[in-house]
């Protein structure tokens, strides 16, 4: 019989530890010069210091140390004014030189946090998240494992290498362990990779794509009884690409630990895989026995020691938190929660924002992005931001509105024509031959004409049951093409038929 | 011809009484004629080396400018990559492997028309003091056959010695350019750290390895020196500074107004008697030449040692775990069915000899949590110790001065079976790498008991390199005028030599 999760917080409580490990978007490797770009052919993007071949040596991408100093400075680290690398040494094919480069007792930055809010049954709740440390170090390559039923090495046939990651930029930050979250624990895991995703992307220091691996927790859960001091034994999952991954391992996990423990079982200290589809994880590496990395200075390179003064000038540069930036601009725009969170979802905010800085109004802003080109992006199954229209577009067409140059009705397909790559609003304005309908005397004979062909409705009107113009205008505007200006069609048709237009 | 010093050959090069192909078939045919008494190479790049000098002499028919070196032959270290030109470093594990890039040396060498005539055997991995852990069979000492020619740059000292180059690359983690120096009468200098480039030198130990130049004259050294020195951005430990003013400081050899500190602690006990006499012989000839005799204590290099073989140790443990048969280099095991961890293993097992996996082992224990501490944390804050003694002898003297090693070459295979013996060899040389400072090994003579080259120290202050020069063209000069010749117009001719 398996537990609920109401049993397992009613019972236990939870504490996390969090390891997100980020690829840095820079141009060149951490330690050469080869590119970092996505998706290359396999072993293209390699040289000999990153295929480690004898007599190479690194050296340090400045970019990456830039963009590390950057993040600790975004989560309230402070930063070491003398860091240095270190080896972990171990053997693997993977990693060409079988040890990874990265930071051990001295890393770059330390103690800093995070707060993030989320919603709990008394209302938002702030929780704080430590950071302990903020690390450079180096990717592995990537193995396939060819041939065995599991995709892993164990029962493959044999394995290919790809040595184009080996070396990729990675900072890691981790997080002291984080108690006090109780039934929330999921969802405050879950938040906390959200924020740093945000802030990482308002750095510009990564890509930041969960599901590319630009982004990865691994996210560490124990157990331990209500009000006990002690610590229990911790797991570590990981392949968590995902927010709502991040939120059902937590939560399997403590489920699974939960179940262990009240069978008297014991939690075995172990990495173990989260599997997306099952949303369980699977059994990894046992770390009962710690593993010795041997972890020693690194002497082929120099200690790192940034500048105080260039470190302030980072600082000083650094953009607005993500979260306070979109408080301020709620209030601003004084968006209900619904509608803000509903332009996070959907990923709009920067560009919504953009919008209203060209002169757009907030609300009208909103309603193109969310509205229209939303559906737009869905029916075509893409991403708003690979649709070919921006800020400027959607600015340009609500001024267009506004002004009377477009109705709405028109201005959609203004939209519909950027979108489909027919060039900037006042070219497919051009092309399509796009006009509002604003001779009143053209006006007056469709309307003339409507009202000839539909007496018994013209009638009604007469007679004071205005709902009933609505057939008429329709066949007005039908009839100009749905280039006049309903509001317009209504105030001529309600005049010619004796009645007040307000 | 091949008897000239460097500079003799550059001469008649610029000269135009030999040729650049000349010289080197010249240097080509000895190697022909004595290597296999010798075996100082591992391999010869007659090809090679010949379109090079054809190259330079158009160049030089050409008139373009040529650098002070141009068409001189060299033979070069096989611990440094070389493109296209198999690099084994003295180990199975390496056979067959041809680097796809120059070192930075060798772009230097290149650059500066430096004919490049093969690779020169070593000490496996650079560990060593005889050349006998070579996987490729032994050097022979060109004064002794039955002798070692010093390690692990064996090789490099003896073709010197047998006349087979007038210029050699070594590289030197504990002693390994000065040492063989001193046991074969040649001339050896380990650079301050960072005042030659790592880049493409097969790290042994990190933070102590520094090629260096190797020859016959204090001024051919330095000759070298200047061609292969200078600040690379790929070499995060190369020092941004200017080349000291070495070629100047060997023309003049001037000593005078200069202290010369003579390390107490590298002097007495254990050291044979006829390295002693020619020591104190060249003090004073030093003094005589105007310098100043004081002495010095650094009563921390007794620990330098036991230091050393635990950061040595330590960072190769690391710094081979990369010979993994996945990417290059040996194979072994590579079976139906064979897991790429069984791989691994036999490749290293088969590949790496006895000296080598003594110090993977010894330096993985050092590393090991629970044991850092004791050994690798107490060997840096030895380090520190040492490089405070340094500092503190420089603030009485301008360099520092001892016998190279304690005795003159033995014979091989006398200590094969005893490590630690073959470890004290080094023990004079060591502390030099643990400060990261310069060292110099220059000929000082034959011991009387067994008429075998003594060799004599130069250590110098970071980056001030020039000094040693300055005290080694002295002290070569003034024992010069004394026998009347160089020393090594005194060896033994070989079987069949030119």
């Amino acid at each position: 019989m398996s537990l609920t999760y109401d049993d397992v917080v009613a019972k236990y409580e939870p504490v996390l530890g969090l390891e997100v490990h980020v690829e840095l978007n820079t141009n060149s490797k951490m330690f050469c010069g080869c590119s970092t770009i996505f998706g290359a052919e396999p072993n293209t993007q390699t040289c000999p210091v990153c295929l480690a071949l004898p007599g190479a040596l690194p050296t340090v991408n400045e970019k990456a140390i830039e963009s590390t100093i950057k993040i600790g400075l975004a989560l309230n680290c402070s930063i070491a004014p003398f860091s240095r690398f270190a080896r972990k040494n171990y053997f693997y094919p993977d990693m060409p030189k079988n040890f990874q480069i990265s930071q051990y007792d001295e890393p770059i930055c330390v103690n800093g946090y995070v707060d993030v809010e989320i919603e709990t049954d008394e209302g938002p709740k702030t929780f704080r998240i430590e950071v302990e440390r903020v690390h450079m170090e180096e990717d592995t390559g990537k193995s396939l494992h060819v041939g065995g039923a599991t995709g892993r090495i164990h029962g493959a046939e044999y394995s290919l290498l790809d040595y184009n990651r080996a070396g990729i930029p990675l900072v890691e930050i981790v997080t002291k362990i984080v108690p006090g979250t109780g039934k929330y624990a999921p969802e405050v895991a879950r938040a906390y990779v959200a924020e740093l995703r945000d802030i990482l992307r308002s750095l510009g220091v990564s890509d930041v794509k969960m599901e590319q691996g630009s982004l990865r927790c691994d996210a560490n859960v124990s157990l331990r009884l209500i009000g006990a001091e002690v610590l229990g034994t911790r797991s570590e999952t990981k392949n968590v690409n995902s927010l709502r991954s991040v939120e059902r391992a937590i939560r399997g996990e403590m489920i699974r630990h939960a179940e262990l423990l009240n069978n008297g079982e014991r939690v075995v200290q172990e990495t173990r895989h989260f599997q997306e589809d099952t949303g369980l994880t699977r059994s990894g590496r046992s770390k009962e026995q710690a593993e010795d990395y041997r972890y020693f200075p690194e002497p082929d390179l120099v200690p790192v020691a940034p500048d105080a003064a260039w470190i302030e000038q980072l600082r000083a540069a650094l953009p607005e938190r993500p979260s306070i930036h979109r408080k301020r601009l709620q209030e601003q725009w004084s968006v209900p929660d619904k509608e803000m969170s509903a332009m996070i979802n959907a990923d709009v905010l920067d560009v919504v924002e953009a919008t209203v800085a060209l002169g757009a109004d907030p609300a009208k802003a909103r309603g193109w992005w969310l509205g229209e080109i939303s559906r737009i992006a869905n029916e075509k199954e893409l991403a708003i931001k690979d649709l070919a229209i921006n800020a400027s577009d959607v600015a340009e067409i609500v001024a267009l509105v506004n002004s009377g140059e477009l109705t709405d009705k028109l201005a959609r397909q203004v939209v519909e024509g950027v979108i489909a790559g027919e060039g900037k609003p006042a070219q497919v304005i051009a092309s399509r031959g796009i006009k509002v309908v604003s001779d009143d005397s053209a006006l007056m004979a469709a309307i003339e004409s409507a009202c000839a062909a539909q007496p018994e409705t013209a009638q009604k009107v007469r007679d004071g049951h205005i709902p009933a113009a609505g057939a008429l205008i329709g066949a007005v505007m039908k009839e100009t093409k749905g280039q006049a200006d309903a509001a317009r069609v209504r105030e001529l048709l309600l005049g010619h038929l004796g009645q007040s237009s307000n | 011809m091949i008897r000239n010093s460097a500079s003799e050959m550059a001469s008649k090069l610029a000269s135009g009484d030999v040729t650049s192909v000349q010289l080197t078939q010249a240097h080509l045919d000895q190697i022909a004629a004595v290597d296999k008494q010798v075996h100082a190479f591992l391999h010869i790049d007659t090809e090679g080396a010949l379109a090079q000098a054809a190259a330079v002499d158009l160049k030089r028919k050409n008139g373009d400018k040529l650098s002070p070196l141009a068409g001189v032959p060299l033979a070069l270290k096989d611990v440094m990559t070389q493109k296209g030109i198999p690099t084994t470093c003295g180990s199975k594990i390496l056979e067959g492997w041809r680097p796809p890039y120059d070192s930075t040396v060798v772009a230097n060498l290149k650059k500066n028309d430096i004919v490049i005539l093969g690779k020169t055997n070593m000490d496996e991995f650079a560990m060593g003091s005889s050349t006998e852990n070579s996987a490729y069979g032994p050097t022979h000492n060109p004064w002794d056959l039955s002798r070692i020619p010093g390690g692990s740059g064996g090789g490099s000292a003896a073709a010197l010695a047998a006349f087979e180059a007038p210029l050699a690359i070594g590289t030197d983690t504990g002693g390994s350019i000065r040492q063989p120096a001193a046991v074969t009468g040649t001339v050896g200098v380990k650079p301050t750290y960072g005042g030659v480039s790592r880049f493409g030198l097969v790290a042994f130990s990190s933070s102590l390895d520094q090629a260096g130049p190797c020859a016959r004259t204090v001024l051919d050294a330095a000759l070298l020196h200047e061609a292969i020195a200078g600040h690379d951005p790929k070499d995060s430990t190369s020092i941004n500074a200017p080349v000291p003013a070495v070629v100047a400081a060997a023309k003049a050899g001037n000593v005078k107004g200069m202290k010369i500190g003579v390390v107490k602690e590298l002097n007495g006990d254990g050291y044979q008697p006829g390295v002693r006499k020619r020591f104190e012989e060249s003090l004073e000839l030093l003094a005589a030449a105007g310098a100043e005799i004081v002495e010095v204590s650094a009563p921390n290099f007794e620990y330098a040692l036991a230091a050393y073989y635990l950061i040595a140790p330590s960072e190769c443990s690391s710094n081979l775990a990369r010979f993994d048969a996945m990417r290059y280099g040996l194979r072994v095991g590579d079976v139906e069915g064979a897991s790429a961890e069984s791989v691994m293993n036999l490749t290293r097992e088969v590949g790496f000899g006895r000296e080598v996996k003594r110090r993977i082992i010894l330096g993985t224990y050092a590393l090991s949590s629970g044991y850092y501490d004791a050994y690798y944390g107490s060997a840096q804050k030895v380090r520190t110790l040492i490089t405070q003694d340094f500092n503190k002898a420089f603030e009485i003297a301008d360099v520092l001065v001892s016998p190279t090693c304690p005795t003159t070459a033995f014979k091989i295979g006398e200590k094969a079976d005893d490590p630690l013996a073959m470890y004290l060899n080094d023990i004079a040389t060591i502390p030099v790498n643990m400060a990261g400072i310069g060292g110099m090994s220059l000929p000082s003579g034959v011991a009387d008991e067994d008429g075998l080259p003594v060799g004599f120290q130069i250590m110098a202050p970071v980056m001030k390199d020039e000094r040693m020069y300055s005290v080694g063209a002295s002290l070569e000069a003034s024992l010069l005028s004394k026998w009347g010749a160089p020393l090594l117009s005194t060896i033994p001719a070989l079987a069949g030599s030119k």
